[in-house]
């Protein structure tokens, strides 16, 4: 047979797409199950990690419950609405507008303690980038932070994903005094004793400017909602030092 | 196939002439895309090569058995579809079944796809010798590619992050203390087109033959 004629050709390149299109529909159909179950143990996994629970993706799904007790799901002005925070898929919600967007807020308990966690979602160098940023009940302390890339450059931009990356956002703050300054990722190294930076990584400016983007856009989606919550807890930590400001003013009066 | 073709003169050469004379990096110049991409650390780059070895090795048996019925005139587009095929098949399989493996090839499966390695062995190659031949040659220039790849990064990731496989081998060693500073140009694309630089140099200087004649 001439393999070279016209009609060959066509129906050659005709029933190699037919057999290269159902081989990979078929491979695409059946392993979605396994590989959505992948992508939402790794979700429980780094949501946990972000405030300090360290488990495998296997054990992700029993401890869970144990440990996130209560999931909201916001509107930008800091009301709660209806729906399911573990199911809303930030990547679709950040194109949206920002008042149609949905907010997914996580509240976790570990030993007695409660604290908020924030999914993120921003761009990176090549693709998107995502993470999950804890704060302490205070509201401005950071707790953890966990992030993750879709495709930055290995040892580069991909660094985000290290604890060497994330680690130095414990202890950070969000606020100064009353004004939201989120976190700044600094390129050539945050200043020592700076509360809202830290360390960039070296030739991976874009990815790294990325996080900070990403941290500004998100925490301050979030502002309304910790405004709501923020009397209940300046009343808390007020009350001290409301006391020791009478006795100064007692002293000036005396 | 008998033993004694297995062990033949042509067997050998088919994988060894890759790996020096005939490398695929540092003679034929292909390739140089991922070997800058992906050699700032070890283990990126042995992950790499290892897929470059499965995926070639296979694309190029794939292309022998299917070379008489080729039309010659969309033989590439053919070459290209198996290539893109496979990757995107292991690339499902990996993410349903070892999650961590695939989220450590995350980009590479594309340059995988575009590694001219792959496409210049299947045109060379496969699509003029017998399955098993193909096969040996898939592997032979697999493992070409790997010993470059995983040279570049061991000399990138020592000397830029004072690492091997994040194993913090320079501080062990107490070379800090020496005065040496991890080397951020080391991280950084040019430096591994200029460490490959200094490998094809080294090459020529011990295999005179590779130098061209002027």
């Amino acid at each position: 047979m001439d393999v070279n004629k016209n009609s060959y050709t066509f129906g050659f390149a005709a029933i190699m797409v037919i057999i290269v299109a159902a081989l990979l529909s078929t491979a695409a159909i059946e392993l979605k199950p396994f590989q959505d179950r992948n992508v939402e143990l790794e979700k429980k996994q780094n949501i946990l990690s972000s405030v300090g629970v360290a488990i495998d993706r296997d054990g992700a799904e029993e401890i869970y419950g144990t440990y996130i007790k209560s999931e909201l799901v916001l509107n930008n002005k800091g009301e709660e609405v209806e729906g399911s925070a573990f199911d809303v898929d930030l990547g679709k919600e950040v194109k949206k507008e920002a008042d149609a967007q949905l907010l997914p807020l996580f509240i976790s308990e570990v030993d007695g303690k409660k604290r908020y966690i924030i999914p993120l979602r921003g761009k990176g160098l090549w693709g998107p980038i995502w993470g999950f940023i804890s704060l302490e009940d205070d509201l401005n302390s950071v707790f953890g932070a966990v992030f993750d890339h879709k495709s930055e450059t290995p040892g580069l931009g991909a660094e985000i994903n290290r604890a060497s990356f994330q680690d130095p956002f414990k202890g950070k703050t969000i606020f100064e005094g009353e004004e939201f300054t989120s976190i700044k990722v600094i390129k050539g190294g945050a200043q020592q004793g700076d509360m809202h930076a830290v360390d960039g990584i070296s030739g991976g400016t874009i990815t790294s400017d990325g996080v900070s983007d990403m941290l500004e856009e998100r925490l301050g989606m979030y502002l309304p909602y910790f405004n709501t919550l923020k009397p209940a807890i300046e009343v808390d930590s007020l009350f001290n030092p409301l006391d020791s400001i009478v006795s100064v003013n007692d002293s000036i009066i005396n | 196939m008998s033993k004694s073709n297995l062990l033949s003169k042509r067997t050998k050469q088919l994988l060894s002439d890759p790996l020096n004379d005939n490398n695929p990096i540092t003679v034929q110049v292909l390739g140089i895309c991922s070997a800058l991409a992906i050699t700032v650390q070890l283990k990126p780059a042995i992950v790499m090569a290892l897929s470059v070895m499965v995926v070639l090795s296979v694309a190029n048996v794939i292309i022998s058995l299917m070379r008489k019925v080729i039309p010659s005139r969309i033989r590439i587009i053919v070459q290209l579809v198996v290539v893109a095929t496979l990757v995107i098949i292991v690339d499902q399989v990996l993410r349903a079944f070892v999650y961590d493996v695939s989220k450590e090839l995350s980009v590479f499966v594309g340059l995988i796809i575009t590694n001219c390695i792959i496409m210049g062995r299947l045109e060379a190659f496969g699509m003029a010798n017998d399955p098993w031949d193909s096969f040996l040659d898939g592997l032979g220039n697999s493992f070409g590619y790997a010993w470059i790849l995983i040279a570049v990064a061991f000399f990138r990731e020592l000397l830029g992050s004072g690492t091997l496989f994040g194993y913090p081998v320079l501080e062990s060693l107490g070379v800090y203390k020496l005065g040496y500073e991890n080397n951020g140009m080391m991280i950084l694309p040019p430096m591994a087109l200029i460490t490959v630089g200094v490998i094809i140099w080294i090459q020529r200087v011990k295999n005179i033959k590779l130098v061209e004649s002027k």
